[in-house]
């Protein structure tokens, strides 16, 4: 019993050696090994991307449904390359939406490849995922009703101000309030759609936040001529990345390429006009958000860096 | 998976400026405890009374009562909170409105109230059911002793009533625990709030989570075992879940 069992069990030892010779031989010989994303992409033929449901104008759901806008429009050149690079006959994009709270675990466990969106780089970030060159630079400003005149951030002292959690604007909003003593109450808020409501409804007198995402929070409002974002600032302009795996230097390399040839080309610019300077969908809105001079130096010379000091 | 674990952030300083991850957690879950203890006072007060008044003879009462019960319990919670927070201030005088606007804290005490109620609709059944599950008998001993309905509720029904529905009263209490979540909608920054604001400043998801979850496995097991105590304390010999 004993013997015919290893017996047996040689045997099949031996048949698996056998098919994983074969298995070996039969691998096709590329001229350079393929890793991480692109070996997936490679074997599954299908690019997931994330987006995002409501950051406009960047990556947010149209009337019928379907995710457009500034960055899928970037994301789309970046799938298209990576098609050209594998030379792929179809290849699938997959589209999934993304929340804030579900992205990293998203990109971490290969859910989704390209997060297409308004994230904030920053170095605190860069130690979990990787950022391709910047699509935008925001400032935070806050946003209140043009009847409560507040233009500068002294003007807030002593008043109600609200941002959403875990931004870096709250930080932002927390730090200027300690150095310069404005005690200033400061009211978190969920979302930035729940953040901007507590303004309207008189709960707060402004709403700090990146400033593209209160001009769309304005153009989409009741009535857009109620409300004025400061003047002031109170950071440098942050650089907004396309988000990816860490530690995946051929896919980086190449995302890195693709989003560097069409920034420097003519049309980075008229790209970024499509999306901020006319009528955009659903509401046939207008942002009218000239580009920035730190935006214009991002686009001639692409840079993926995380520190607002050097662009 | 691709994820650069760090069970160290929690003693990393938070960009908040108040202190480490660990202290923003923490703080988290003291509005949470603060929040659920103060909604259970409520929930209890409430649902004593209303549960009660379902059983009472009265008619226009048990149908008020029953109305209360249908609409706490039927309406989401969340919905509930942001009713309570958004649009009862319009409604209520200007004056008035502006000040619950700018009350400090006032997502806490929307919380409190809003999840007071809810949970007291719930409270309420099961106080009915308490003391419907009483033997008849019970309440014509009482009556034919002459104690007032009053008294018949004090001295005998509710005593009774109240040690049968005293375990899903500890579910009850634990529900509050874990709804007391939903208050992040209106920007209290309790334990759940804190963990989505960690897991944002740091993009550490699954620690700041992790440590969520523990948590609150770690006060409701709490309330659990508190709950047996109080149950083993207040047994009747011979009785339900006397010995």
């Amino acid at each position: 019993m004993f013997s015919r069992l290893s017996a047996s069990r040689s045997g099949c030892l031996l048949l698996a050696l056998g098919l994983l010779f074969a298995a070996a031989l039969q691998r096709p010989a590329t001229a350079e090994e393929l890793t991480g994303t692109l070996k997936k992409v490679k074997e599954t033929g299908t690019l997931a991307i994330g987006y995002r449901e409501s950051s406009v104008p960047f990556s947010y759901l149209d009337d019928r449904q379907q995710p457009i806008g500034y960055a899928m429009d970037i994301c789309a050149r970046v799938a298209d390359a990576v098609k050209r690079e594998l030379k792929l006959d179809k290849m699938e994009v997959k589209l999934v939406a993304v929340t804030s709270a579900t992205r990293i675990p998203l990109i971490a466990n290969g859910t989704v490849d390209l997060e297409c969106g308004s994230t904030t780089n920053n170095a605190e970030r860069e130690k979990q995922v990787a950022f391709t060159n910047s699509h935008f630079l925001t400032a935070s400003r806050f946003v209140s009703k043009k009847s409560n005149h507040l233009h500068k951030i002294a003007d807030l002292a002593g008043k109600t101000v609200v941002s959403t959690s875990g931004t870096t604007n709250i930080k932002q909003l927390t730090e200027a309030n300690a150095e310069r003593k404005l005690g200033i109450n400061i009211v978190p808020a969920k979302d930035h759609a729940e953040a901007f409501l507590m303004v309207e409804t008189d709960r707060a007198v402004a709403f700090a936040m990146d400033d593209i995402l209160l001009a769309g929070l304005i153009a989409s409002s009741r009535d857009p001529n109620a409300y004025e974002i400061s003047p002031d600032a109170f950071s440098l302009p942050e650089p907004y990345g396309i988000m990816l795996r860490k530690d995946d230097p051929a896919f980086k390399k190449l995302v890195d390429a693709t989003t560097a040839a069409l920034y420097k080309s003519a049309e980075g610019p008229k790209l970024y006009d499509k999306w901020f300077n006319s009528p955009i969908p659903p509401k046939n809105l207008d942002l009218k958000v000239p580009m920035s001079p730190q935006l214009k130096k991002a686009f001639a010379t692409p840079s993926d860096s995380p520190d607002p000091a050097s662009y | 998976m691709n994820y650069h674990w760090n069970w160290r952030i929690f003693w990393e300083l938070s960009p908040d400026a108040t202190g480490t991850y660990l202290d923003l957690l923490l703080s988290g879950l003291a509005w949470t405890l603060a929040t659920s203890a103060c909604a259970w006072i409520i929930a209890l007060l409430l649902g004593a009374i209303v549960g009660v008044l379902r059983t009472l003879p009265s008619r226009a009462l048990a149908r008020a009562s029953g109305a209360y019960v249908e609409v706490f319990r039927n309406v989401p919670l969340l919905v509930q909170l942001f009713l309570w927070f958004f649009v009862l201030p319009e409604l209520v005088p200007p004056r008035m409105g502006l000040w619950l606007k700018q009350l400090p804290d006032a997502p806490f005490y929307t919380a409190v109230v809003g999840l007071g109620l809810f949970m007291s609709a719930r409270v309420a059944e099961q106080v009915r059911a308490g003391v419907t599950a009483l033997p008849r008998g019970q309440r014509m001993a009482a009556t034919a002793l002459g104690l007032t309905t009053t008294q018949a509720y004090r001295h005998v029904l509710l005593p009774m009533a109240f040690r049968i529905i005293l375990p899903p009263l500890t579910s009850e209490f634990l529900n509050t625990i874990k709804n007391s979540s939903v208050a992040l909608t209106i920007g209290l920054m309790e334990l759940t709030a804190q963990a989505r604001s960690m897991q944002e400043f740091s993009f550490q998801v699954f620690e700041a989570f992790t440590a969520a979850t523990l948590l609150y496995l770690a006060v409701n097991i709490l309330v659990v075992l508190a709950g047996r105590l109080l149950e083993r304390a207040v047994a009747v010999p011979g009785y339900v879940g006397g010995r």
